[in-house]
């Protein structure tokens, strides 16, 4: 027979254990209603390399308060578009991946949409992703409503993949429709925190590329200190036929990918403010 | 029982042959299977005294341990004598000048044998072990020498199967017969063909031509038994000789049953093919009737095993065995010794693997189009564990792999690594990255085959595993569970063409199909398949041994062998996600005038096959268990014990072609999945939800092995190229701590493939892994090369 075992509960005893997770009252939204948490879940996925490191459990929630020029899951944007979803749902999903996870490396990643666009289910399923399959938790965002993390969800996240889109302040807002300053206030507090961080930079020509952009990006990067990656993430049109599917016009149709060089040299950029890139 | 004559006064040793009696019921071998093979067959002739044995003592200076010194132990040669490497790739050296320059020789004929289907052939004679004056690729370069006949890419006929398959095979590539050897096969001497035709039942003509049994090798060769060919180099073939006669004598005072009349004509077989072997080495100018005594001559020792083998037989599968950590004990001998480099090391390798990859058969070009790419599966089963724990890699399986660079990607040998979280990381690294470059390797659960086999077991074929010179297979093809399933609504009939094919069946007449009708007249169909299909494996293993005996590969076997009759199933998912589509939307029945099914309406959605969704995956298990049982009930020919595979080769294009509109929605002529891969686009959650839906299958009741295809775009493994290795060599860790059996891994992206279709002369080496073996992606049909492209490719977005 080879069906997964259920995984073993790692729940642990009622007052007992000293870390954090013990002392905090359950998860935080169950314990207060319990009532089962739902949250509106565009789809879920398994991938390797993309979503943070090794293979992931990925869930993708639905909607998100930024509008990407670039954006590749439009499809993801409105909430009301999403599925509703149970919490125990999505974890028992994830739970047959535990086994495969464990020898394979990797964990799970809550990406979107925004995930804090919903943070009490983001939260409650990282907390139970940690601590009832005892996976690495990873947390993809733009960080516009990094505010809206709790502490106690962030504690629950071993990595965050912070997507800072842009430094020129005006780029940013013609990027994403909305400021530049949350993302950066969300980075400082993860600094702050200690919390491992991943940089996502995705370079389209024409929009994002200008050196100084790269640049700004680069240096707050590295002033952080908790940086140990940045993905330079070649703008790419695979995303455009879901446009089309939902009747909004893609606006980078006549954006040219950018070169291997160009990437190269956006590489290059972070490198030399002693990152790594890739 | 027939009781065991003591042959072995001399030594005092009990009998220590396979511990299973062929006497014993069938289920009792399953669970025999589970054991460890004993290591050894006791080989002293009491007429020792009559032979002159080879002195050894040199050939075997520095070797350890004893048991293999008194009896045919190869394993236990190996294990006493080899050396595990846990070190990384970085003492591997790249092609010498002289291998270049061979190797570019055959890349020059390549295009020319691919325009034209074959590069020539010999139509005047038969091939044997022994015929043909010697040929090489070049007599100054050649370090490993010996060709199938006198030129390279020459390909020989080999009538016993059958001769219209090789008059067809002439036919088509514009070569006329000879007519004297036509009248030999014709009047004089009946082949394997002739004799299954002749006890073939109506029903079973009639399967075999609607397509819901396909593929039987009634007029080929069976293939999938792998000679220990290690065994020549290791003993000499004068010490084989002596215990196959001792295998002789002892059959000699058994009363003769037609069993043991059957198997004295069969030894006596293996000794002349040994004979034979000396001789064509002779020609040569290699005298191997004693054992290797260098590295140099291991290699030649064994391939010339080899080479007799696929000189005497056209199987559909003539792999080589396990045999890195065999060759390596010599290799490494010599380089300690001060006798070889490591340069010269990697150069033997490299000019061995040039000569397994030029082996040549001549088939139809219908033949080609079941089985694509003109494959000849020479499987090279190499890594794992020892029982012991310590793992069987050694330098060699570095050398082995890096013949790929080396020599650049191809499909043959077919690499084939035996896989186990527990391989030395170093290796699994290497291993994964020749995986990602070159897309030409494929990966066995080592941790699910040696608790069964033994850490000597190796590939046959695809994904057939078999003790080493213990155990061999009746080879059967697969029949199509889908079309089956047609069946069970149709009442019998076949839904293209009309026709009854099965009797004493009754159509379903409901408007929409109900689940529990449907599976129970699935299950009474299954069963009634299962029956004519181990009918007709015994008639064609009765006649294979009768008139297409594998003398040679005999010969480098025990006397005490396990027998497999390896049934299979293509269509699996089809079937299964058909019965989703029943159970959990609704199928409504579209017939024509005369009532036949034709089409099928699916109302709403079901949980598809490739989700791990256990609404769907449960299906696919009851198939593949079910069907399983229904093989057990019905005895096989030598007592051979049942095991079915869940493998098409590449004939899953032509079996979607001979399927009509099938329940889950799948189209007429659509091509099935490969393998036991869900369908094409119905897994929307990644590779990895896909592969654990495949894990899920029961090993136990598919022994004979679970085909899986993966390909994935290089970003979908991540996006650093160093990531790529490692996340890879962990998907692979995931994939067998989860169960599952078998990974072929190509790392691809679509429009390399478009591309090498638009402009094929650019891609003379683009291999690509299709369901169990590699393929020569330009040498596909343009249908099969669209099927690969059509195939979910797992990319990342």
């Amino acid at each position: 027979m080879t069906t997964l075992l259920p995984p073993a509960p790692t729940t642990p005893a009622p007052g007992g254990g000293a870390c954090a997770a013990a002392t905090t009252p359950a998860t935080p939204a169950a314990a207060a209603t319990r009532r089962p948490v739902v949250g509106s879940v565009h789809s879920w996925d398994l991938s390797t390399g993309v979503d943070g490191p090794g293979t992931r459990f990925v869930t993708f929630l639905s909607g998100c308060p930024l509008t990407c020029l670039y954006c590749h899951n439009p499809d993801t944007w409105r909430m009301r578009d999403g599925k509703r979803t149970t919490a125990d749902d999505v974890v028992a999903e994830a739970g047959k991946y535990t086994r495969f996870i464990a020898a394979a490396g990797g964990g799970a990643t809550v990406s979107g949409g925004e995930p804090l666009l919903q943070p009490v289910f983001t939260g409650e399923l990282l907390h139970r992703f940690k601590h009832e399959l005892g996976l690495h938790t990873a947390l993809d965002t733009s960080g516009f409503l990094g505010v809206r993390a709790t502490d106690a969800l962030l504690r629950d996240t071993d990595l965050v993949l912070l997507d800072i889109k842009s430094w020129d302040r005006a780029t940013y807002r013609k990027v994403t429709g909305r400021p530049l300053d949350p993302t950066l206030d969300f980075a400082r507090r993860l600094a702050d925190l200690g919390k491992a961080v991943h940089v996502r930079f995705v370079l389209v020509p024409g929009l994002t590329d200008a050196p100084d952009n790269i640049a700004g990006v680069a240096a707050f990067a590295a002033s952080l200190g908790n940086v140990s990656r940045v993905d330079v993430l070649p703008f790419h049109k695979l995303g455009e036929a879901k446009w089309q599917a939902l009747g909004r016009p893609f606006g980078l149709h006549d954006t040219p990918c950018p070169t291997p060089e160009q990437v190269t040299s956006a590489r290059g950029v972070f490198e030399a403010h002693g990152l790594y890139a890739v | 029982m027939v009781p065991q004559i003591g042959t072995n006064a001399g030594r005092g040793a009990a009998r220590t042959g396979v511990q299973w009696s062929r006497t014993d019921e069938a289920m009792w071998k399953v669970r025999a299977m589970t054991a460890t093979p004993a290591e050894t067959t006791t080989v002293t002739p009491t007429e020792e005294a009559a032979q002159p044995t080879p002195a050894p003592a040199d050939a075997w200076a520095g070797f350890r341990g004893g048991l293999w010194r008194d009896a045919i132990a190869v394993r236990d040669f190996v294990q006493s004598n080899y050396a595990p490497y846990e070190g990384d790739a970085s003492f591997l050296t790249g092609p010498t000048e002289r291998t270049t320059k061979v190797w570019n020789k055959l890349l020059a004929m390549f295009p020319e044998e691919i325009a034209r289907g074959i590069h020539d052939v010999d139509v005047s004679t038969p091939s044997r072990i022994d015929a043909f004056a010697p040929g090489w690729i070049d007599p100054d370069l050649d370090l490993i020498v010996g060709l199938q006949t006198d030129a390279p890419l020459k390909r020989a006929i080999m009538p016993n199967g059958g001769w219209r398959m090789v008059e067809g095979a002439l036919n088509a590539y514009g070569y006329e017969a000879d007519p004297a050897v036509r009248e030999i096969y014709t009047k004089f001497r009946k082949t394997h063909n002739d004799g299954v035709f002749d006890a073939y039942t109506p029903e079973i003509r009639a399967c075999r031509s609607s397509g819901i049994i396909t593929g039987l090798p009634d007029a080929y060769g069976r293939g999938r038994i792998i000679g220990d060919y290690r065994r020549v180099a290791l003993y000499g073939v004068d010490r084989l000789i002596v215990a196959k006669r001792a295998d002789k004598s002892a059959l000699e005072v058994e009363w003769p049953s037609a069993e043991v009349i059957q198997e004295r004509e069969e030894v006596a077989e293996q000794i002349r093919a040994l004979e034979e072997l000396k001789a064509m080495a002779l020609s040569y100018g290699h005298d191997i009737s004693g054992p290797a005594r260098t590295g140099r001559e291991a290699v030649q020792w064994l391939y010339f095993a080899y080479l007799a083998a696929v000189k005497e037989q056209n199987g559909a599968a003539m792999s080589i065995g396990r045999i890195d950590a065999f060759l390596d004990i010599y290799l490494q001998r010599d380089i300690e010794r001060g006798l070889l480099t490591e340069t010269e090391a990697q150069e033997l390798i490299d000019d061995f693997v040039i000569k397994l990859r030029i082996v040549r058969f001549l088939r139809t070009p219908e033949y080609n189009e079941l089985y694509s790419g003109d494959p000849t599966w020479v499987t090279w089963s190499m890594a794992g564990l020892g029982e012991d724990g310590r793992p069987l890699v050694t330098r060699t399986t570095f050398r082995a792999l890096n013949t790929l660079y080396n020599l650049g990607p191809a499909p043959e040998p077919n690499l084939t690594v035996f896989w186990s979280p527990r391989l030395p990381e170093a290796f699994k690294s290497f291993a994964a990255q020749v995986a990602i470059d070159t897309s030409a390797l494929q990966f066995e659960s080592d941790d699910l085959m040696r608790p069964k086999y033994g850490d000597d077991t190796a590939i046959a074929c695809c994904v057939s595993a078999m003790a080493m010179g213990k155990q061999m297979q009746f080879f059967g093809a697969r029949v199509n569970v889908a079309k089956a399933l047609l069946y069970a609504i149709n009442g019998g009939r076949d839904e293209v063409s009309g026709k009854p094919v099965v009797e004493g069946f009754e159509p379903i007449t409901d408007e929409y199909l109900d689940y529990d009708t449907v599976l129970a007249r699935y299950d009474a169909m299954l069963g009634w398949l299962a029956k004519t299909y181990v009918h007709a494996l015994n008639v064609i293993h009765y006649m294979h041994d009768k008139y297409a005996y594998e003398r040679l590969e005999m010969a480098l076997h025990d006397r005490e062998i396990l027998r497999t009759m390896a049934c299979g199933i293509a269509g699996l998912s089809v079937a299964a996600d058909s019965l989703s589509a029943i159970r959990h939307a609704r199928v409504k029945v579209v017939r024509d005038e005369t009532g036949l099914a034709v089409d099928y309406v699916v109302e709403g959605d079901y949980p598809a096959y490739g989700n791990n969704d256990d609404r769907a995956d449960e299906l696919a298990r009851w198939i593949v268990h079910e069907f399983m049982e229904k093989v057990r009930r019905h005895p096989t020919y030598r007592d051979a014990v049942h095991t079915q595979s869940v493998l098409t080769i590449t004939s899953n294009v032509v079996y979607g072609k001979k399927t009509g509109h099938t329940p889950d929605g799948r189209r007429a002529g659509a091509p099935f999945a490969p393998g036991a891969n869900p369908m094409n686009g119905r897994d929307e959650h990644g590779y990895i939800a896909s592969a654990l839906s495949v894990a899920k299958l029961p090993y136990d009741d598919a022994e004979d092995g679970i085909s899986l295809t993966n390909t994935i775009t290089p970003d979908a493994l991540g996006r650093a190229p160093e990531e790529r290795v490692a996340n890879l060599s962990g998907v692979l860790d995931g994939y067998m701590a989860s169960g599952g059996f078998h990974m072929n891994v190509n790392v691809l992206d679509k429009a390399t493939l478009e591309d090498a279709m638009e402009h094929p002369e650019m891609y003379p080496q683009l291999t690509i892994r299709v369901s169990g073996y590699a393929v020569n992606f330009i040498r596909l049909t343009r249908e099969q090369q669209l099927d690969v492209i059509n195939r979910t490719f797992h990319g990342s977005l």
